[in-house]
């Protein structure tokens, strides 16, 4: 390049032909002092604020001591886990049941499959809850046998399900319809050829779900899912309406109707689940890195390009499904 | 139309007399009123190099797909080894097979995609054993041996423990021809093997599959490479519109092709 350019007249001379005046290399960049100005004063609206929540009476941070370690507390944080992590679990399983068959050629799975959508997304959990709590009003008794006979056997709906099952349940088939929709985002988001090699391979249906395409769904699946169990934390409050009353939250309201003092209580139910949603987070960190596995950093080199296109396309896909949930329907 | 089959000479080993490979009798495939194959008989022996080649919607690949039951016939017979593909033959009716059991009918026939469709999620070596792993239910210790022979070669036994994302398309390609042959197949389908590789990356899956012509595999090869077809194959087939225009010895057929629609083609290829 050089000899071509110090060949030809023409060229104005670029900085670099063989003889020219060094080139300047000292870069300036472009200084920010509106950033510095910005963050200066942001800092100081949060010290003053925390100075001032230290101080302040209506706090009650002695009582917040007190309570954040009672055994009631600790207690009602291990059964809202509880509510959580069995509803979570129901639901993932239904969720994928629920998937797979809107993906059925059989017209009959795939409306039955569409409404259940229809009617647990398109309804409010709490009332759903409601209904839940009133099923041994509308069913007094679970009959085994044929319909429209004398049955086998009767037992009462309340003996066979207390509150905290019926506010699993309730919860439960809630998740379901939400975790359909996110499990259908993520088996659209393995591409047609993975199953066509597997079945080309030998694969059953069944074997090429399991070893091929829900590996590579899971990383699209569990963003949004780590985003429903927090969700699911939060929503395991409202299952007053069953009425279960041992959960978090309406645990510490009790505790606080009868000292009176509701706002100390509120700070320990919300150190409470802070503490919880962290756990699941990192819980999530693992499992993500766990299905990462064949898009990451090549041991003797660093990321490939391809590896950040294919990441922001799953990325967006898990936006999609986050967007249609949240955008469509108030829960 | 099964006289069109001319027989090139020095193909046949011991099985001179056994049935065909692949034999196709008035094959027609439709998708709705679009009808992609019309009545194509074929005939493929053991041992045999087939190259399919035509522009690109001929029906190369769709007829390459019904030969393992990717894609279902609207009519005629597809046989392979003997046995039609995907149904089962009682009296005069070929009844359609369960799923599963059409599923076992293609662990023996191997089938490599223009996209490679590697497994992202399985290092290399993962990928070749999956199938004998769980399909053949192979030990773990037999699959991995007989996987890392494999890879050897096909020139990447050093890559074995790469992820696919890691590996360049002509090295993927590779590992998926490696994969087919874990399964021990009696034939192997080429779906375009060539045409998503940058051009330098071309010859080394060409090596691989003359390697594997060599061996006396069964082979029927879409492609667009016209020395490899000439090199390699025992028979050239030429579609266009569904229909085989032309069938012969690749040499002779791309030096002097007979049919107006084949001469337009190659015209423009070679």
């Amino acid at each position: 390049m050089n000899d071509a350019s110090s060949g030809r007249a023409t060229t104005p001379a670029p900085a670099g032909g063989p003889g020219a005046a060094p080139v300047p290399t000292k870069v300036v960049r472009l200084r920010h002092p509106w950033r510095i100005v910005v963050a200066v004063l942001l800092l100081a609206v949060v010290a003053v604020f925390i100075i001032d929540a230290a101080q302040r009476e209506a706090f009650d941070w002695p009582n917040v001591g007190k309570y954040v370690f009672d055994q009631r507390v600790s207690q009602a944080a291990g059964f809202t886990l509880l509510l959580t992590v069995l509803s979570m679990i129901i639901g993932v399983v239904l969720g994928v049941i629920l998937a797979v068959m809107r993906q059925s050629p059989n017209p009959v799975l795939k409306s039955i499959a569409w409404v259940w959508l229809w009617v647990f997304r398109g309804t409010p959990v709490y009332v759903q809850l409601v209904f839940w709590g009133l099923l041994s009003t509308i069913y007094t008794s679970i009959d085994l046998g044929v319909p429209f006979m004398e049955p086998w056997v009767s037992y009462p709906t309340t003996a066979l399900l207390n509150t905290f099952w019926l506010a699993v349940i309730g919860l439960a088939l809630n998740e379901s319809a939400y975790m359909a929709e996110i499990v259908r985002a993520g088996l659209l988001s393995v591409d047609p050829g993975q199953s066509e090699a597997a079945t080309a391979l030998g694969m059953s249906w069944g074997k090429s779900m399991r070893r091929v395409v829900l590996p590579q769904a899971m990383r699209v699946i569990i963003p949004p899912t780590g985003n429903e169990v927090i969700s699911m934390l939060k929503t395991t409050s409202l299952v007053t309406a069953v009425p279960f009353t041992l959960e978090l939250y309406t645990r510490t309201r009790d505790i606080s109707a009868a000292i009176f003092t509701p706002i100390p209580l509120l700070i320990v139910a919300s150190i409470w689940y802070l503490a919880i949603t962290s756990v699941l987070m990192v819980g999530q960190y693992f499992l993500e890195k766990r299905y990462a596995r064949g898009v990451g950093a090549r041991p003797d080199t660093g990321p490939g390009p391809v590896t950040g296109a294919m990441s922001a396309v799953d990325a967006e896909i898990a936006e999609t499904a986050i967007a249609a949930k949240h955008g469509g329907d108030a829960r | 139309m099964s006289e069109q089959t001319t027989t090139p000479a020095g193909v046949d080993e011991s099985a001179a007399s056994s049935t065909p490979m692949v034999l196709a009798e008035h094959v027609s495939k439709s998708f709705g009123s679009n009808e992609v194959l019309k009545d194509i008989s074929l005939e493929v022996r053991r041992g045999e190099v087939l190259c399919l080649v035509g522009p690109s919607g001929s029906g190369k690949s769709t007829f390459l797909r019904c030969i393992n039951h990717l894609e279902q016939v609207s009519s005629g017979r597809l046989s392979v080894d003997g046995t039609p593909v995907g149904y089962r033959e009682v009296g005069d009716k070929l009844y359609e097979m369960h799923p599963k059991d059409a599923a076992k009918q293609r662990r023996d026939i191997g089938m490599v995609f223009q996209r490679f469709n590697l497994f992202p999620h399985m290092t290399a070596l993962e990928n070749v054993m999956e199938a004998p792993t769980q399909v053949k239910r192979v030990s773990k210790a037999k699959a991995k041996a007989r996987a890392l022979e494999l890879l050897a070669r096909v020139g990447l036994a050093e890559r074995a423990d790469y992820y696919p994302a890691h590996l360049s398309g002509g090295q993927q390609q590779r590992v998926a021809i490696a994969r087919a042959l874990a399964m021990d197949p009696k034939l192997m389908l080429f779906d375009e093997p060539t045409s998503a590789l940058d051009p330098e990356l071309v010859g080394e899956v060409l090596d691989v599959m003359k390697e594997l012509a060599k061996t006396g595999m069964t082979m029927i090869v879409v492609t667009h490479e016209m020395g490899f077809a000439r090199e390699v194959a025992d028979t050239l087939v030429f579609m266009d519109g569904g229909v085989v225009v032309e069938t012969g010895d690749p040499r002779e057929v791309l030096a002097n092709p007979q049919h107006a629609r084949t001469q337009a083609f190659l015209s423009k290829v070679l």
